[in-house]
């Protein structure tokens, strides 16, 4: 049984816990890095994360603290600059991002047990790479995330929607701001063994891109995220199990997969209701009512007229094919 | 005519040689200023007087360089003072890129009153319902509010200032391009608010659908108060060169143009 034998390995089912943790958290946090139009942050705190991890591998240090103390530090850096709203901020942003990544890749090649192969699980993500203590380690840091995200979420959706608003009635806007970073760069962390630190930033963004498309509020685009996240690394990594690719980019384009579908499901809805209005509307002579001579039905919440074999629908001053 | 008589005790706003601006330019200069209870003051003035500063002054999002301000006897920004202060910012649109619905934005300004961690609870809700019956969105509370219309999305976030039951509200332009409907729905829940004695601060251009229930009007010129006092039409005497931009408006007048904030229109 192909199923069995996937589990049948440690490896295996500690990197589909993981992944399982990772499909959790990201778009939990991601939800509001969207909301604020800050889709690439995560991006940034990844390449930031490398320079940690490769201190770690050069020092002999666990790499996950490593990267967990540069990606919060970093997390802060970039949050405090943002507030500074300056344009040379851009810039400091670009030097902090690209420092980050630059200087990770020169440390892991000074190290001795840096090796090609090692860079390219830590930015691309694999399966064989989560060690039980990293499950553990990464177990804790995903519950406090979603622990705390869940919790401030009414907090951290105010501070997203409307950050002006938000002040003026006495929330705690760069507190909160500075918060969001610190579990963005968290969950950049968790991510690192299965995703991988280039890729984790798309498991923030596709699961709400995809929730975005589907759902009128925040709370079904949150709860239609947090699934689309959980399928999409749990089914990458078991096919990266069976095809030999690395689980991070199996993971991502399976996402960009399923946005697609979502994306053509989306454009097909909005086509059929813009057919049904507009076939209404073609041979809509006149106003339905009690008296028009066309059978009313009772459709749900409102009456539709049976009119030629359609059923019309009155919708905000004209007709709906129903 | 509705409305509560402004009384006399401790003013809800009360400003004293204040200078506001942003980093260290000021542009309203030396204003001093004490609103009291139940009043319903309209800011008028041109482009560029410091209407709009003056009010994100009263609400801490412009830095005051000079004097001091007080809401409700306490200095602006103090904690806890968020609930009492509703604020209409102007600003036709709002919601991120994911959807929200009316109930979950007009929710987000219940949270002033829930502290640190508190949650929704049955009288949170019940508030929220009321600010979004209050706005006549009842019927589209669980729509995302991004399919709405420019005017609707303005009850929105009129209904969102009002969830935290604050004693005064603060609104800049409520009815600068907003469709009929949507004036009517403003008229009617500002003349239920001036009954329950809650203090209006209303930036306008228009104040001509407000003569029936403004009590008092500021004008702002250069960043300075160039008038105080009731609304009347002397202020609008052919040397007043801003003339055209307040015209008081007859209530009776038979193109009855806007007529949303007319008692006529509470009375329904």
């Amino acid at each position: 049984m192909a199923v069995l034998e996937l589990l049948q390995y440690d490896f295996m089912r500690r990197a589909l816990l993981a992944g399982l943790l990772v499909g959790l958290a990201a778009p939990v946090v991601g939800i509001f890095l969207v909301q604020r139009r800050l889709a690439l942050i995560g991006d940034g705190m990844g390449h930031i994360s490398l320079a940690g991890v490769a201190l770690g591998v050069l020092t002999g240090t666990a790499p996950v603290w490593t990267a967990l103390v540069a990606a919060v530090v970093g997390a802060v850096a970039i949050e405090l600059i943002r507030t500074r709203g300056r344009t040379s901020g851009d810039i400091a942003l670009a030097v902090l991002f690209y420092g980050g990544i630059a200087g990770g890749v020169v440390l892991i090649s000074l190290s001795p047990a840096g090796t090609p192969a090692n860079l390219n699980s830590y930015l691309f993500g694999a399966i064989t790479t989560t060690t039980p203590s990293d499950l553990v380690t990464f177990a804790v840091l995903a519950g406090a995330v979603l622990l705390t995200t869940l919790t401030l979420a009414p907090r951290l959706f105010a501070v997203s929607n409307d950050p002006e608003y938000a002040r003026a009635v006495g929330l705690p806007v760069l507190g909160l701001n500075l918060l969001l970073a610190v579990l963005t760069a968290v969950t950049v962390v968790v991510s690192m063994r299965v995703v991988g630190l280039l890729l984790i930033s798309a498991l923030m963004i596709l699961p709400n891109a995809i929730a975005q498309l589907l759902c009128h509020s925040f709370r079904a685009s949150l709860v239609v995220a947090v699934a689309t996240g959980v399928v999409v690394s749990v089914a990458g990594i078991g096919t990266s199990f069976y095809v030999n690719t690395p689980s991070g980019g199996t993971i991502v384009l399976l996402a960009i997969a399923v946005f697609m579908l979502a994306a053509l499901g989306a454009a097909l809805r909005d086509a059929v209701a813009r057919r049904r209005h507009s076939m209404a509307e073609r041979h809509h002579h006149h106003e339905h009512g009690a008296d028009c001579g066309h059978t009313a039905v009772a459709h749900d919440d409102h009456v539709d007229y049976l009119h030629e074999g359609h059923r019309h629908a009155q919708h905000a001053g004209h007709y709906d094919e129903h | 005519m509705t409305g509560t008589s402004p009384d006399a005790g401790p003013p809800v706003l009360d400003l004293r040689g204040v200078s506001v601006g942003y980093t260290d330019h000021a542009i309203v200069h030396d204003v001093s200023l004490q609103v009291h209870r139940g009043e319903v003051v309209a800011v008028l003035g041109a482009n560029g007087s410091g209407k709009t500063t003056l009010v994100r002054g009263m609400l801490g999002l412009a830095r005051v360089l000079a004097g001091q301000i007080e809401v409700l006897g306490s200095p602006v920004g103090a904690r806890g003072a968020g609930a009492r202060i509703g604020y209409v910012p102007q600003r036709h649109t709002v919601g991120g890129s994911i959807p929200s619905t009316v109930r979950e934005v007009v929710s987000s300004g219940r949270l002033p009153r829930l502290g640190w961690l508190g949650r929704m609870r049955a009288v949170d809700r019940a508030a929220v319902q009321s600010a979004i019956d209050a706005v006549d969105l009842t019927d589209l509370a669980d729509t995302d509010i991004a399919d709405l219309s420019g005017g609707q999305q303005r009850r929105g976030l009129i209904a969102r200032a009002l969830a935290s039951e604050p004693q005064v509200l603060i609104m800049d332009e409520p009815t600068a391009g907003v469709d009929q409907a949507s004036q009517h729905a403003l008229g009617r829940a500002v003349v239920r608010l001036v009954q329950l004695g809650v203090t209006l601060v209303i930036v306008t251009h228009e104040i001509g659908p407000l003569t029936g229930v403004v009590t008092r009007s500021i004008v702002m010129q250069d960043g300075r108060i160039a008038y105080d006092g009731p609304l009347s039409t002397s202020m609008l005497g052919p040397s007043d060169g801003h003339a055209h931009e307040h015209h008081v408006h007859d209530p009776a007048d038979p193109t009855g143009r806007a007529t949303w904030l007319s008692p006529t229109v509470g009375d329904r």
